[in-house]
């Protein structure tokens, strides 16, 4: 019911998100979603991509700080108040979302969310019970 | 742990008895020196001193300091006060830059210098039924030879193998019972983690070590619970203190209540110094040891800067010693910085990092003037990915790392996480301290 999610340490110099992504580019692997929370410091870069193993691989050779962890990949209807609806699903049960950003899926008429809860098992159940399509997948 | 003492009558003589030997001492070796030693002779007489000006041990204030540059610069033999039949033994310690120093011992030397040793290996731990692995290199560093010698004035069994060939270390340790160590901090730890790898062949029961006498290089009391633990069997390690221009190891070491390390002041006088000013600071201050071999005779030495900085404390100690205790080394006044009028050392900064799980041993101080004030950062490698999932982590182990140094030093820092290996790294001397203070804006 997950997907995985990159998550990469970056201190925040100039032009280091550039190389970080073209490491990732120049391995062939393709970036589909990217988001980046940070304070002045530093920043964690979180990527979905195609080949999350093989991207997880090249960042470390590279002698970056990376993980690998599963996310929720939600598709949310795309009407009004879908996000809303969504996340109130979730709320409902007392899980608390930490981050979520968007992942688009080529040819889609869903848009789709990467959530981050503090209760992996409890949001996918509330998600289901609400009837949302949950990718297992990188699209 | 058995509680015995070598040499009662000097260890735990009264200090007024043992002022009064150190004053005769410090008479008759200011006299030798006068009439052997060609190089002490010319600098005494610049100074002015003679053995009669000498009537108190503050009077010692009269000599000139003698430093490492003072052995280079009269490399190899310039410093030696008999002549080279009188001498047994040459020891070297590697110089980084220039050349060696060179320290050469007459049998007196060696007696005195075997006896120092004994002392404190037996506050260590060591008897005469102790057996004991010397892991120290032997050759021209007085590490090995050093406890070598002073082991077997004690009456213990000592099995000199040396450094390396962790394997064959571990098989005497099981095969002869091996009840003590002689090593670095570091090494006794590599061995036990080795011992660890091995386990599902060579259980830890196997081996019956119960005493670790380390020194050589600084160790933090967390390195040294880390080492025992990783030992486990109620593994007990202590720190002694010496260096080869004061014989070798031998000047000081903890007892089992490791609250300072024990001085030989009947062979050492210790002063400790302002870096700074080279004036002699109060009983109990914080700053650069001196210290004064009254025994030694083929290269003597007067008031030797060691760069060490420690305190002494001359409070009798549980153990019934009266000798006074050194601090455990603080840092090294070459390294010493001062922020905000606060004396830092990297070695601190150090201390405050072992134990945190996710970060890398490599760190930066940076130091910045903001305004009229000092800023100080410390960068650390993060090299623990687990943490990136949640930000609240992250956030969580910087603020560990800065209480834990703010803790140390009282005084404010900025902790900046970083990428791993962006911190450069060094083969010899790592440089830890990075001064923009001075810097133009
Ligand atoms: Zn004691």
């Amino acid at each position: 019911m997950f997907i995985k999610q990159l998550s990469v340490f970056i201190e925040n110099k100039d032009g280091r998100l550039a190389e970080i992504t073209g490491i990732i580019a120049n391995a062939g692997i393709d970036i589909r979603a990217i988001s980046i929370s940070d304070t002045t410091d530093f920043g964690i870069l979180r990527l979905i991509v195609d080949k999350p193993e093989f991207a997880e691989k090249a960042l470390k050779e590279a002698g970056l700080t990376v993980s690998l962890s599963n996310v929720i990949a939600v598709g949310i209807p795309d009407k009004k108040g879908g996000i809303a609806e969504t996340l109130a699903a979730i709320a409902d049960k007392d899980v608390s979302v930490e981050y979520m950003y968007e992942y688009i899926v080529p040819n889609s008429d869903h848009a789709y969310f990467i959530i981050r809860v503090a209760d992996n098992e409890k949001a996918v159940a509330a998600l289901q019970s609400h009837g949302c399509e949950l990718l297992t997948e990188v699209k | 742990m058995e509680n015995r003492i070598f040499n009662k009558e000097m260890e735990c003589m009264s200090r007024k008895d043992l002022e009064t030997l150190q004053l005769e001492r410090l008479k008759a070796l200011v006299d030798y020196c006068e009439k052997n030693s060609a190089f002490y002779a010319k600098r005494l007489a610049a100074a002015g001193v003679t053995a009669d000006k000498i009537k108190c041990l503050s009077d010692i204030e009269y000599i000139p300091y003698t430093t490492k540059d003072d052995l280079r610069d009269t490399y190899p033999f310039g410093m030696l006060s008999v002549p080279m039949e009188k001498i047994v033994r040459v020891h070297a310690s590697s110089g980084t830059t220039g050349n060696p120093t060179v320290v050469a011992y007459t049998r007196e030397d060696m007696e005195n210098w075997s006896e120092q040793v004994a002392r404190l290996a037996m506050a260590a731990g060591a008897t005469e039924s102790t057996k004991v692995q010397i892991c120290f290199g032997y050759g021209m560093f007085t590490g090995a030879l050093g406890l070598h010698y002073g082991l077997e004035k004690i009456g213990a069994t000592v099995i000199p193998t040396s450094s390396g060939n962790t394997e064959k270390q571990l098989k005497f340790m099981r095969d002869f019972q091996t009840d003590a160590i002689v090593a670095t901090p570091s090494y006794c730890m590599y061995l036990a983690e080795a011992a660890r790898g091995m386990a599902d062949k060579y259980p830890m029961e196997s081996y019956n070590l119960k005493y670790g006498i380390l020194g050589s290089e600084g160790s933090t009391p967390e390195m040294r619970t880390e080492i025992e633990n990783h030992w486990g069997n109620g593994f007990f390690c202590t720190d002694n203190y010496g260096m080869s221009e004061l014989n070798g190891p031998g000047m000081s070491g903890e007892c089992m209540y490791r609250d300072g390390l024990h001085i030989n002041e009947d062979h050492f006088l210790c002063e400790i110094i302002d870096s700074n000013s080279l004036s002699v600071m109060d009983k109990g201050s914080t700053g650069e040891l001196v210290v004064t071999n009254l025994t030694k005779r083929g290269l003597p030495i007067l008031r030797y800067r060691t760069k060490d900085i420690t305190n002494i404390n001359y409070d009798a100690c549980k153990c019934g010693r009266t000798s006074a205790r050194m601090h455990k080394i603080i840092g090294r006044s070459d390294d010493m910085i001062k922020v905000r009028g606060v004396n830092v050392f990297p070695s601190q900064v150090e201390s405050a990092l072992i134990g945190i799980n996710g970060i890398s041993p490599n760190y930066l101080i940076v130091l910045r003037r903001e305004g009229y004030s000092d800023s100080m950062e410390v960068r650390v490698e993060l090299i623990d990915g687990s943490l990136l999932d949640r930000y609240g982590e992250l956030v969580k182990l910087q603020k560990t790392i800065h209480d834990n140094i703010k803790n140390i030093l009282g005084i404010e820092i900025k902790v900046s996480l970083v990428e791993p290996n962006s911190i450069e790294r060094f083969t010899g001397k790592a440089k830890r301290v990075l001064d923009l203070r001075n810097e133009n804006k």
